[in-house]
């Protein structure tokens, strides 16, 4: 459970923000090498392949700011969906360790230029991930169910017509269909099925994918949510959420709360926990 | 691939109802050496298969570890959990493939990397 919510989530906007789609529109965008990037080298790349941008760095900054709950929370198993040009993964294996600190860590993208890409910027920083190539986690999912305890995705979040989703090549890194959350949906059952009872989800989203009925959906299998990282544009808006698995959702004791004999402490709690949505949801976003 | 993913995946072609374990056609291991955590290695004891994990491992070149899925504690015995460690994290199937014991389909592993992309007609 959550002790604290992101108050401070929200960052300047930035005239430079970049949706998947700008970035691979305009090839002429140089590579740029801020401050956050700067520990991890582009080592290897591939024309079809999704380089580092600015949900990427998003990711990995929420993780960054999540780094002492997440060394607190010990996760034995971390996996990413999707890992691309592997930027996200080798962050956070070296930011948590390797099996020598008790950690491992596994890695799926389903276009074979993105494993190798990743495979090499793993090597390159001398951190250890097993990486499949798959779609989603086809094939593991029968074995790895409750086992995850950190789970992070950057999904093909932009809103495109259907028939762009799920097609070779790099597109697929960021059509996303309706909404965008052609990928989204099929992913969320699948990460409620392979986090472990203490597991964390760390998902990048667009405003426009509608996170306030993402966090509904989780909540309905029991999940908590937050918004640790907050990016804003005049035209759009990306949140970095955190899910995890809340008992008194879990159990439905919201019912709790006009129970009289609820202390104000568990009222207090219960609120929070839903807060940074309900907060997101009013300010119609 | 190391034995730990194996361990882990199962083949993924619709219909099938026994695709666990894949068996390993072994073209080229390697094994790299990883920081010994014995908390890890106990922690992760319970969840792995271990006829599955002691096939891979013969596969591999590999025979020290004991046939039978070894008592509790025997995670104690820092002898056994080096081997354990050994096998479920350093060795690595680099080429090869792995093959679905119900249907025969290869899954190919190149670079370490296994391909689990369905075709059309499997999914």
């Amino acid at each position: 459970m959550e002790p604290q919510i992101e108050a401070d989530a929200l960052k300047p906007s930035l005239p430079s923000f970049r949706t998947k789609e700008d970035q691979w529109k305009s090839k002429s965008v140089p590579y740029k090498m801020s401050a956050r990037s700067a520990q991890i080298r582009l080592v290897s790349s591939h024309p079809e392949v999704y380089e580092p941008c600015d949900d990427s760095f998003a990711l990995v900054d929420a993780l960054l700011a999540d780094r002492t709950n997440l060394l607190e929370h010990r996760p034995m198993l971390c996996m990413e969906l999707g890992c691309g040009s592997g930027y996200v993964i080798t962050s956070l294996a070296i930011m948590l360790g390797q099996e020598g600190a008790g950690v491992s860590y596994f890695a799926t993208d389903m276009n074979p230029h993105a494993v190798k890409v990743t495979s090499e910027t793993l090597e390159a920083h001398e951190v250890h991930a097993d990486v499949v190539l798959t779609d989603i986690v086809s094939g593991l999912e029968r074995r790895l169910g409750s086992m995850v305890d950190v789970m992070v995705v950057n999904p093909p979040y932009v809103p495109t017509p259907e028939d762009e989703v799920g097609r070779n090549g790099i597109a697929s890194a960021w059509a996303g269909g309706e909404n965008g959350r052609s990928v989204i949906d099929r992913i969320l059952p699948i990460v409620d099925a392979l986090l472990s009872k203490k597991g964390w989800l760390y998902m990048v989203t667009l405003a426009a994918n509608n996170p306030s009925q993402i966090c509904h959906i989780m909540r309905e299998k029991g999940y908590a949510s937050r918004i640790v990282v907050q990016r804003s544009t005049e035209e759009e808006t990306l949140h970095v959420m955190k899910f995890w698995r809340d008992s008194e959702i879990q159990a439905g004791t919201k019912e709790q709360l006009t129970d009289n004999k609820t202390t104000p402490a568990v009222i207090m709690e219960s609120l929070l926990s839903q807060f940074p949505c309900l907060a997101f949801w009013r300010s119609g976003s | 691939m190391r034995l730990l993913t194996h361990n882990m995946l199962s083949s993924n072609i619709k219909g099938v109802m026994n695709g666990f374990p894949l068996r390993l056609e072994v073209e080229k291991s390697v094994s790299k050496e990883v920081e010994f955590n014995s908390d890890f290695l106990r922690n992760m004891f319970p969840k792995i298969e271990w006829k599955a994990l002691v096939d891979a491992a013969r596969s591999m070149g590999y025979a020290e570890l004991p046939e039978e899925a070894p008592e509790s504690s025997m995670l104690e015995s820092e002898e056994f959990l080096m081997k354990f460690h050994h096998a479920l994290l350093e060795l690595h199937l680099e080429e090869g493939a792995l093959i679905c014991p119900e249907t025969g389909r290869r899954f190919p592993v190149n670079k370490g990397i296994p391909n689990m992309l369905l075709h059309e007609d499997e999914v």
